[in-house]
């Protein structure tokens, strides 16, 4: 076994993404993973625009080594989108928190709660349309 | 007093609070000749308290490495009878060291309702006296004063050791004005 050449750390090429149709997200996250060796999960995000919310997968490969962004786009009124948490398992935290700060529902989510809000917390707080002077709680 | 014996009447009160018997000074009634020596419970009681005073091991954000410091050896809040009780059930003092979340703030309330009578409260540092630069964001409380009552609050972003000494010693001289008022 030869040693890992330490030069290829830190030039990673730069991230590509690809948006996905939200009917093939699964299918195309599992061609991703198997056929093209991005295995490793390491976030989901979410990102608020005019017509609806993007949620993003990261998925990182290593060899060679490089990050590929999987951008689904969804409506803006109920958000839906297909739960990623049995594809990658490390999905399934990621998907509470923009559950829990966007709103965005995942179809087949394991453990479908809110993970850093209360759960009887009102709304949804990283919307825009949140009103920071919500009523709530401890609010003087 | 350096011969072991009590002080005596109208011995002057240190200004810093920080003595031990010559915090009963003035309250002392010391028979002459005697060794019989006559002071109020009440303040013999809040005296023996504020000595004793022994916070929960409890700390929420980076004011609690500050209060961490404290207690350990190199400021050493031993030195002022301040040691730290793994519960509740134990302490008398509760140091919020750090931002309160909304959803920490029950929790909060449990722990101070699980604290024997007397208790008392230190509020360390900005977010816990106000919430400060987090005041307005969704998930803090803007000040743990919304949540439970608080006798002492120290400024800092985090306060030093010293300054939450400071507010130990304040605590200890509040208790001992209490016990001078009889209330």
């Amino acid at each position: 076994m030869s040693a890992p050449d330490l030069t290829r750390f830190g030039a990673s090429p730069a991230p590509i993404g690809i948006a996905i149709a939200p009917g093939v997200l699964l299918e195309a996250l599992r061609h991703v993973r198997d056929a093209h060796g991005y295995r490793y999960y390491v976030l989901a995000t979410a990102i608020e625009r005019e017509t609806g919310f993007e949620i993003v997968h990261a998925v990182r490969r290593h060899d060679p080594e490089d990050t590929l962004f999987v951008r689904v786009h969804v409506g803006k009124d109920a958000p839906e989108v297909d739960s990623a948490a049995f594809v990658y398992a490390g999905a399934e935290w990621h998907e509470r928190e923009i559950f829990d700060l966007f709103g965005v529902r995942f179809r087949g989510h394991p453990d479908p709660r809110r993970i850093l809000m209360p759960d009887e917390y009102p709304g949804h707080p990283l919307r825009k349309d949140f009103a920071m002077d919500t009523p709530w709680g401890y609010r003087p | 007093m350096a011969d072991g014996s009590l002080p005596v009447v109208g011995q002057p009160m240190p200004a810093d609070g920080r003595g031990r018997l010559d915090d009963l000074a003035e309250e002392v009634v010391r028979f002459p000749g005697g060794g019989i020596a006559l002071v109020r419970s009440d303040v013999l009681f809040h005296w023996a308290q504020k000595s004793s005073l022994w916070p929960l091991t409890f700390g929420l954000a980076c004011c609690a490495i500050e209060m961490m410091a404290t207690f350990a050896g190199r400021f050493d809040a031993d030195r002022f009878g301040v040691i730290l009780r793994p519960t509740p059930r134990q302490a008398d003092v509760l140091v919020i060291a750090g931002t309160v979340t909304i959803k920490m703030a029950p929790r909060i309330r449990t722990l101070y309702d699980q604290m024997a009578q007397p208790k008392w409260v230190i509020s360390m540092g900005s977010c816990a006296n106000s919430g400060d630069h987090y005041r307005n964001v969704y998930s803090v409380v803007p000040g743990v004063d919304h949540v439970i009552p608080v006798d002492i609050y120290v400024a800092g972003c985090p306060p030093t050791p010293e300054a939450l000494l400071e507010g130990v010693f304040a605590l200890q001289r509040k208790i001992m004005e209490a016990g001078r008022v009889g209330a």
